[in-house]
């Protein structure tokens, strides 16, 4: 295979008449990582995608994959392979068939192209279905097959839209660790676009906030949880209680924050509110407190911590924070 | 359903057979059974072999001149069906044109059939537009009143039924597959070879079995285009229901169904509609 490229995006801009789909982005992606365009509908990250993909022009900018400057070359000669949401696959030609297809369109004989499909879908575990129609699969199986054919054409950029929002949660968790295990073992990049925090989360290298056509944030899914660049990159991320602090905003994670009954010593932050939900999740309670000064809070609470201090609905309660551990928002 | 389907269908069609088996003679229908429909049409048929009687002339010119005509009606009704459904984006302009496509049929079957007259005739437009640019010194004589004549009017009045089933099998195509083949490397010519033709394949052959079912059984487009000169199966059975031979025109429409039902059960090896659907 291919060994991975990396790709630039530099000021790249989508205009749909007057409105900005994607507002000038920087971006720099590492050749072989696994990176998430992450954000809320209608933030212009799938834009983004079919733009690197070939799929949209892009009015303004310039996308570099390795050396060469691809923004306006057709889908194929780039070097790119998209998997599309709900794969896609050619209802009328057999497994066999959607895999080797772009090796046919290239004028690849049918003995050989059979026998790259047959490879390809060797290592997706999908070696016994070669004769089978698209719809005589599962969601899973489909999934597998269209990333078998987006992979035949040996990208060195593989371009993920939505790949898992069609499969069932379960199912959902398997193919996550299926496609981070093929792209560690390919050594290609992918990009992939989720609207799903704990995806982006488990899969990414480099996660890369979206908002409003432009980018929030990017940088590893660690810095993007500890040090959210802004409120919005708070709240998309989760986990988080904005907290306001003499005209400052601070983000705390609700998993550092603490309840107690008694005023707390004046070392560390506090805002004292009445618990109005309780939620056990197994693993924690998640608590929810309504501040006395306007805001809601969201306290998640180990199971052995809510034991010792019993709360209920209604109780008069102090969220206590290190000040070390809120940080500042931009 | 089935009640319409038994009385208005099967019971008309059980009829017919059983006339077709019929005796006649110059003023009545004698009940019986004799095959004197089907032999007196073909009287002689045997005898002329290897050359075609006039009967067997004229069933093959029939399929002759329902092939034509298929063949550009889907020709030009894939055409316009493609540039509807993939080249115009937007919903208003795709009804607009498809209601465009209608006009046709906003005057009657003959009226639409005379229009062409003027246009072809030997002192017509075209004639004289030829004879003007000095192409031809004498009037083109087979432009009206011919088998051209012919297939352009039944063309002109079917295309539409090729237009219709082609344009809904298209827009069931999802665009994600035509963007996957682009994305694949594939030209627009090899999207729509394996792709589009493929995927078209029911509008295509629902559309086929529109236009030969009725240009096969047509007698008055054949008729009025071709000055009532040109012989076709369903002239033969308008000829005989004029002389009043019930049993024999019966027998030649029992054939008639016969070949058309022939072609229709070739079409559907060919997909298998009741599955695509």
């Amino acid at each position: 295979m291919a060994a991975g490229s990396p790709i630039e995006l530099v000021a790249l801009t989508k205009r749909y008449g007057t409105t900005l789909a994607v507002d000038a982005i920087d971006l720099k992606i590492a050749a072989g990582s696994y990176c998430c365009l992450l954000g809320p509908s209608g933030c212009g990250k799938t834009t983004t995608l079919r733009m690197i993909a070939g799929h949209e022009a892009a009015s303004q900018g310039d996308i570099l994959l390795g050396a060469s400057n691809v923004t306006d070359l057709p889908p194929a000669s780039r070097g790119t392979a998209m998997m599309f949401q709900s794969y896609a696959l050619f209802p009328h030609l057999t497994v066999l068939d959607n895999v080797g297809f772009a090796l046919k369109m290239r004028g690849v004989d049918k003995a050989e192209r059979d026998a790259k499909a047959r490879e390809l879908l060797g290592l997706v575990d999908m070696a016994n279905y070669v004769d089978r129609l698209p719809g005589q699969l599962s969601g899973g199986q489909q999934q597998r097959v269209a990333l078998a054919r987006a992979l035949i054409t040996e990208p060195q950029v593989l371009l993920l839209d939505e790949p898992l929002s069609a499969l069932d949660p379960f199912l959902r968790i398997r193919m996550r660790a299926e496609l981070k295990r093929l792209q560690r073992e390919l050594g290609i990049t992918f990009i992939h676009v989720t609207h799903g925090q704990d995806e982006a989360m488990a899969l990414a290298d480099m996660i890369v906030l979206m908002h409003d056509g432009k980018i929030s944030q990017a940088g590893t899914p660690r810095e993007v949880f500890n040090k959210p660049a802004n409120e919005f990159v708070a709240k998309f991320i989760g986990g988080h209680n904005i907290v306001d602090r003499a005209g400052k905003k601070f983000a705390v994670r609700s998993d550092l924050m603490n309840l107690q009954t008694k005023k707390p010593a004046a070392k560390t932050d506090a805002i004292l509110g009445t618990i109005s939900e309780i939620e056990y999740q197994g693993t924690a309670f998640h608590i929810t407190l309504a501040g006395k000064t306007g805001e809601d809070l969201i306290i998640q609470l180990a199971e052995n911590k809510f034991d010792t201090t019993p709360l209920k609905v209604g109780t008069e309660v102090y969220a206590i924070w290190e000040p070390s551990l809120a940080h500042a928002l931009g | 359903m089935m009640f319409i389907f038994a009385v208005f269908f099967i019971l008309p069609l059980c009829f017919v057979v059983i006339v077709s088996f019929w005796d006649y003679n110059e003023y009545e229908m004698i009940p019986s059974f004799t095959t004197r429909g089907y032999y007196e049409s073909f009287e002689g048929c045997l005898t002329k072999l290897p050359e075609l009687c006039t009967m067997l002339a004229t069933y093959v010119k029939t399929v002759k001149l329902c092939l034509i005509v298929w063949l550009f009606t889907f020709l030009i009704g894939f055409t316009v069906a493609y540039f509807l459904a993939f080249h115009v984006r937007s919903k208003t302009w795709q009804i607009a044109l498809s209601l465009l496509c209608t006009i046709p049929f906003w005057t009657s079957n003959v009226i639409r059939m005379i229009a062409w007259i003027p246009l072809l005739g030997r002192n017509g437009l075209v004639n004289n537009g030829l004879i003007d640019l000095g192409i031809t010194q004498q009037p083109v004589e087979w432009l009206l009143y011919s088998e051209f004549s012919i297939c352009l009017a039944l063309v002109h009045l079917f295309t539409f039924f090729m237009i219709v089933p082609i344009f809904n099998s298209m827009m069931r195509i999802d665009r994600r597959l035509l963007e996957a083949a682009y994305d694949a490397g594939a030209s627009d010519w090899q999207t729509l070879w394996n792709i589009i033709i493929p995927l078209c394949k029911p509008g295509i052959v629902i559309g086929s079995i529109f236009v030969i079912t009725i240009v096969m059984g047509d007698f008055i487009t054949i008729g009025v285009m071709g000055g009532q000169q040109v012989a076709a199966a369903g002239k033969i059975i308008e000829t005989r229901l004029n002389a009043l031979q019930f049993p024999a025109a019966a027998a030649n429409a029992v054939m008639l169904l016969g070949i058309t039902f022939l072609i229709i059960v070739m079409l559907n090896r060919l997909v298998d509609i009741r599955k695509e659907l």
